[in-house]
């Protein structure tokens, strides 16, 4: 079965019909790179995955399980949404990291809220759930390359460093599908590639990831599947091969030579 | 002949109003500016326009003007003066002083107002979003990330209006309230003696030096880190 199942997704803004029907799967461990120009919807597809918007229609699966039918209202309740977003994480174009902690408070913060909502006895054992979450957090740093960074603040990092401590933060949480929006796009070719490396990684160790990007060369080397969005439709989607080198729809033949 | 210990005898309890009127303006306006700010905030439409044409009224309208009109309306329209209130039992002095810190405490709740709401409208949507999809709830968001950011900025634009407050302190005289500056404009009008005057000049300098070192002090500590 597939992990994620997204089906008719449709959300409008006003009278704008910003995605008109999204639908597709993927299997656990795959990456699925969205590529189209700006103002296609990418962004608002992964922000409606995220919980960040509420789609007007269609529906969403995980594991078969709806986490999302806008015709079930309850799935629409604060907490219902609070509990199925945990299946997701965003990694987002601009950071967001959180500029008055350092690099491990950020990763273990809302880790940490998690945990005192989730254990009953917390306070009794706060300095083990401390040390357990400092202790992932900073395997996860390790990962990213970024160790001796742990104490350093947000402010205090490249714009490469702060995207990768941003990936582990979402890492954190450990999501069962990553999505990426655009996550290079503030940044310079050399910064660009250390974070793509990561992404990489996290591809070789299993992941299932979601990423919106303009580096077709990511887009056609590190994922199993391509979806072409334009228009609030998915134009054209297959895999690496199929999209890149022979595209079907004219549009995507102009998007390519560009 | 005066000297310098004789005017700070007169000067004392002009010195003790003034400071009273500081702080227990900023004791009642920093709330009431917080919820002023809220009000402004609110999704209910009627009651956000009414607070922020409100603000816009008092914060366009000269703190003088305000004195006169809280101090001396309820006596001249309504017939019932504010020195004959009965929670004053009489006391003169108190009914102004009070009717000037009402004045002052609106005034400044105001301008506090303002300065809350851009601080809370600065912080990047970002932060809320990234919270979002972290699982935070709404409080955990407020309390854990948002309100240092809020308090670092509106540091810098608080410090300039106490500041301000410092040397507004000297308008209270205008309706009747003995302040440092009133009192010693009456040595220089009984006594033609004019240095105490600069006496009040240099304690007004050194009030907003201390007020200006003090913020200084907190926005060093809030950025050490960021930005
Ligand atoms: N909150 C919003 N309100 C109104 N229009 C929006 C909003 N978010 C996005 N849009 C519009 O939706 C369209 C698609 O935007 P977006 O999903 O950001 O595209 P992309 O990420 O592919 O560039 C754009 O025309 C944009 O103006
Ligand atoms: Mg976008």
């Amino acid at each position: 079965m597939a992990l994620l199942e997204v089906d008719t997704l449709t959300k409008s803004f006003g009278d704008t019909r910003v995605l008109k029907g999204i639908s597709f799967d993927m299997e656990s461990g795959e990456v699925l790179s969205i590529i189209g120009s700006s103002g296609s919807g990418k962004t608002t597809l992964l922000r409606c995955l995220n919980f960040l918007e509420t789609a007007d229609g269609g529906s969403i699966k995980v594991d078969g399980q709806a986490v999302f039918d806008a015709a079930d209202p309850s799935l629409l309740s604060p907490k219902a949404i609070r509990h199925n977003r945990t299946h997701f994480g965003l990694v987002f174009q601009s950071f967001n990291l959180f500029p008055q902690y350092n690099v491990l408070q950020n990763l273990t913060l809302a880790a940490m809220m998690k945990a005192k909502e989730d254990t009953p006895d917390f306070s009794k054992r706060k300095k083990e759930i401390t040390e357990e979450l400092n202790n992932r957090a900073l395997d996860l740093l390790k990962r990213i390359g970024l160790s001796e960074k742990k104490s350093n603040y947000p402010c205090e990092l490249s714009g490469g460093q702060q995207q990768r401590v941003a990936i582990a933060r979402a890492l954190m949480l450990t999501p069962r599908i990553l999505c990426f929006d655009e996550p290079t796009s503030a940044l310079d070719p050399e910064l660009t590639k250390e974070v793509l490396r990561v992404i990489k990684d996290l591809k070789a160790a299993g992941n299932t990831m979601i990423v919106v990007t303009h580096e077709m060369e990511f887009a056609r080397n590190a994922s199993d599947k391509v979806i072409f969005m334009a228009k609030g439709i998915i134009e054209e989607s297959g895999t690496p091969e199929e999209l890149f080198t022979s595209p079907k729809s004219p549009l995507l033949k102009s998007f390519l030579k560009q | 002949m005066e000297t310098f210990l004789s005017v700070t005898g007169k000067l004392a309890q002009g010195f003790g109003t003034t400071l009273a009127l500081f702080f227990l303006t900023l004791l009642f306006a920093i709330p009431l500016g917080l919820l002023f700010a809220c009000i402004s905030r609110m999704r209910f439409k009627p009651l956000r326009f009414l607070m922020r044409a409100f603000i816009y009224i008092i914060r366009g309208t000269p703190l003088l003007l305000q004195l006169m009109i809280v101090v001396y309306l309820p006596g001249i329209a309504f017939d019932h003066p504010l020195t004959k209130w009965e929670i004053f039992h009489g006391d003169v002095a108190l009914s102004y002083f009070c009717g000037a810190l009402f004045a002052f405490v609106i005034n400044y709740a105001c301008y506090f107002a303002e300065i809350f709401r851009g601080g809370i409208e600065n912080i990047p949507k970002g932060q809320y979003e990234a919270c979002e999809v972290l699982g935070m709830s709404r409080s955990q968001t407020f309390f854990k990330v948002i309100l240092l950011q809020v308090i670092r900025n509106i540091v810098a634009p608080m410090s300039n209006e106490v500041v301000t407050l410092v040397k507004d302190t000297a308008l209270a005289r205008t309706v009747s309230v003995v302040e440092i500056y009133f009192a010693a404009s009456e040595i220089l009008r009984l006594q033609f003696i004019i240095w105490p005057l600069f006496y009040t000049g240099a304690f007004y300098l050194g009030f907003s030096a201390l007020v200006t070192l003090l913020f200084g002090m907190l926005e060093k500590r809030l950025s050490r880190y960021w930005r």
